[in-house]
């Protein structure tokens, strides 16, 4: 489904991704794990269209992506949903899942609006109220909520986990293994390994720009002395965002 | 009507269609410091067609607008290449190089300006002004006005989404350099008369000051600021000798009965000026106190309760 081969990203005089190949087939969850700095925000921003690669391919369904616009490719259905919870916060709730459908012209939106409301219940309940209002995981359903509307094949989310109560951790990832088994693929850059190991079926350890691992996500979590080695060694992330 | 309060509308009514334009700018994010510029752009434009062709009026408030837009367009593409102080810089320095070029031509009348046929009263800039107050209004609940509020919200996420930031922001910017093309057009055919001198840097600074004043989050906004900020100083002129009056009986003065001085007036516009900008940042009308006045959102109410 998603195809990276030999992607390079420079930024001025960093190297921030070195020739990496990553590959997500049609209904998996691949994790993409590293310590801050390794990478990961650069390769997203690449795969999304924020930045030009410097060398490499993406292609995404036979289609070669590269040197596309991020609207090309949110078109093609690939979307990001970015770190941080960046909603809109000057609109409301349902201002914001409106910009999800923005290259929406099929006249289904509104179905697929009352589908998110339905999974996302809080949401409809704050339908018109400010979405600056919201929880912080709140406002995380509300940015995958609003990544949704675009109908995608493919969510790629930016360390989702960042920031939330273990409670709301828990339902993100319970959230994930939904939408995956209602056939969306997913590539999840996180430094909660523990939880993106265990949904996950794949897995990539970035290191200083490199992959400097590649496994199933089961053989990841038992390998955990060197995963830890290239996660910053001992410090469990998940304990971070509570 | 007295010819005073004919003048007051059709002042009025051209500062609303002026700050219309300047708020679609602003809206996405751009401060446009040049607005005068493209307002003598519409202003030249509908004189020169008026004067030397002899088109007639509708014709010629449509080029004004016209023209101003396709200028606006073609200086949209570089200059949207800058940001932040120095897009605002890039369009003040537009408006000085359109003075420049009026006042070094003489077909359109150098520093001696230039008569424009076709006087039109305040009834059609009452009407164009109302016709440009509802078709902002619509803009703004349409997906090109939420398109706007979200680039003015956060770029980079607008761009997640698949908008194409750029074509938005020339679209709003060339949109609102024909409004304020347009506004100038009804000014030129008022006052029958225009000049380089007229399109001077304080008018953009002015009509920037209704949009930001007035607020940027929704279509009152611009309509409020222009409004207070055009019709404060009239108001003035007929209640400043009773307040210099009560001023001086306050410091045990007795009044004289001398008429104040006219610049007290803008003295007392720039301190309520201040004096918003502190009490009110995001503008005398925000979306907040609109969902508010209109009750048609009963649920924000709650958006007060977390869990």
């Amino acid at each position: 489904m998603l195809e990276v081969s030999n992607l390079d990203v420079v930024y001025g005089r960093t190297h921030a991704v070195k020739s990496v190949d990553l590959r997500v087939e049609s209904g998996e969850i691949v994790t993409v794990l590293g310590a801050n700095g390794a990478g990961k925000t650069s390769l997203l921003r690449a795969l999304h269209g924020a930045v030009k690669p410097t060398g490499g391919k993406v292609v995404f369904e036979g289609r070669n992506l590269t040197s596309q616009s991020p609207a090309a490719r949110v078109a093609s259905g690939m979307v990001l949903v970015p770190e941080g919870r960046q909603i809109f916060v000057s609109m409301t709730v349902h201002e914001n899942l409106l910009m999800g459908a923005y290259l929406r012209r099929d006249g289904k939106e509104a179905r697929d609006l009352g589908a998110i409301y339905d999974r996302f219940p809080n949401l409809a309940e704050r339908k018109y109220a400010s979405a600056s209002s919201l929880s912080g995981g709140e406002q995380q359903m509300l940015a995958i909520g609003r990544a949704l509307v675009a109908r995608p094949r493919l969510v790629m989310l930016d360390e989702p986990s960042l920031g939330l109560s273990p409670l709301f951790v828990e339902r993100l990832f319970g959230l994930l293994g939904e939408l995956n088994r209602d056939g969306i693929s997913i590539l999840l850059v996180e430094q909660n390994t523990t939880m993106a190991l265990e949904v996950a079926s794949r897995g990539y350890v970035l290191e200083l720009g490199k992959v400097v691992l590649e496994d199933t996500a089961a053989a990841l979590a038992r390998n955990t002395a060197l995963t830890e080695a290239y996660l910053g060694g001992g410090h469990m992330p998940e304990t971070a965002g509570a | 009507m007295s010819g005073y309060l004919a003048g007051i509308i059709a002042i009025l009514s051209i500062n609303i269609i002026f700050a219309y334009g300047i708020f679609l700018a602003v809206a996405s994010g751009q401060l446009n410091l040049g607005g005068v510029g493209f307002q003598a752009v519409g202003a030249y434009a509908a004189g020169l067609l008026s004067a030397s062709l002899g088109l007639p009026v509708a014709l010629t408030l449509l080029a004004g607008a016209v023209v101003a837009g396709l200028v606006g367009v073609a200086l949209a593409f570089p200059i949207l290449r800058t940001r932040g102080v120095y897009l605002v810089l890039a369009t003040f320095a537009f408006a000085e190089v359109v003075a420049g070029i009026i006042l070094n031509t003489d077909a359109l009348g150098g520093a001696m300006g230039m008569s424009v046929p076709g006087y039109v009263e305040w009834q059609i800039p009452m009407i164009g002004a109302i016709l440009v107050a509802l078709l902002v209004f619509y803009l703004m609940a349409t997906r090109f006005g939420l398109t706007l509020r979200a680039i003015h919200d956060d770029e980079d996420v607008s761009e997640l989404m698949g908008v194409s930031i750029r074509n938005v922001k020339v679209a709003a910017f060339g949109l609102g350099a024909a409004l304020a093309g347009l506004s100038g057009a009804f000014y030129a055919h008022n006052f029958g008369y225009i000049e380089a001198q007229s399109f001077n840097a304080l008018v953009s600074i002015y009509v920037l000051l209704y949009v930001l004043l007035g607020g940027t989050q929704t279509a009152w906004g611009p309509l409020v600021g222009a409004a207070f900020f055009t019709l404060l100083p009239e108001v003035l002129r007929e209640v400043l000798p009773a307040l210099k009056d009560f001023f001086i009986t306050l410091f045990g003065g007795v009044p004289d009965g001398s008429r104040p001085d006219e610049s007290w007036r803008f003295v007392i516009l720039g301190v309520l000026a201040v004096g918003f900008m502190a009490i009110r940042p995001e503008g005398l009308v925000t979306r907040t106190m609109v969902e508010r006045l209109t009750f048609r959102r009963p649920s924000s109410r709650f958006k007060e309760v977390t869990e």
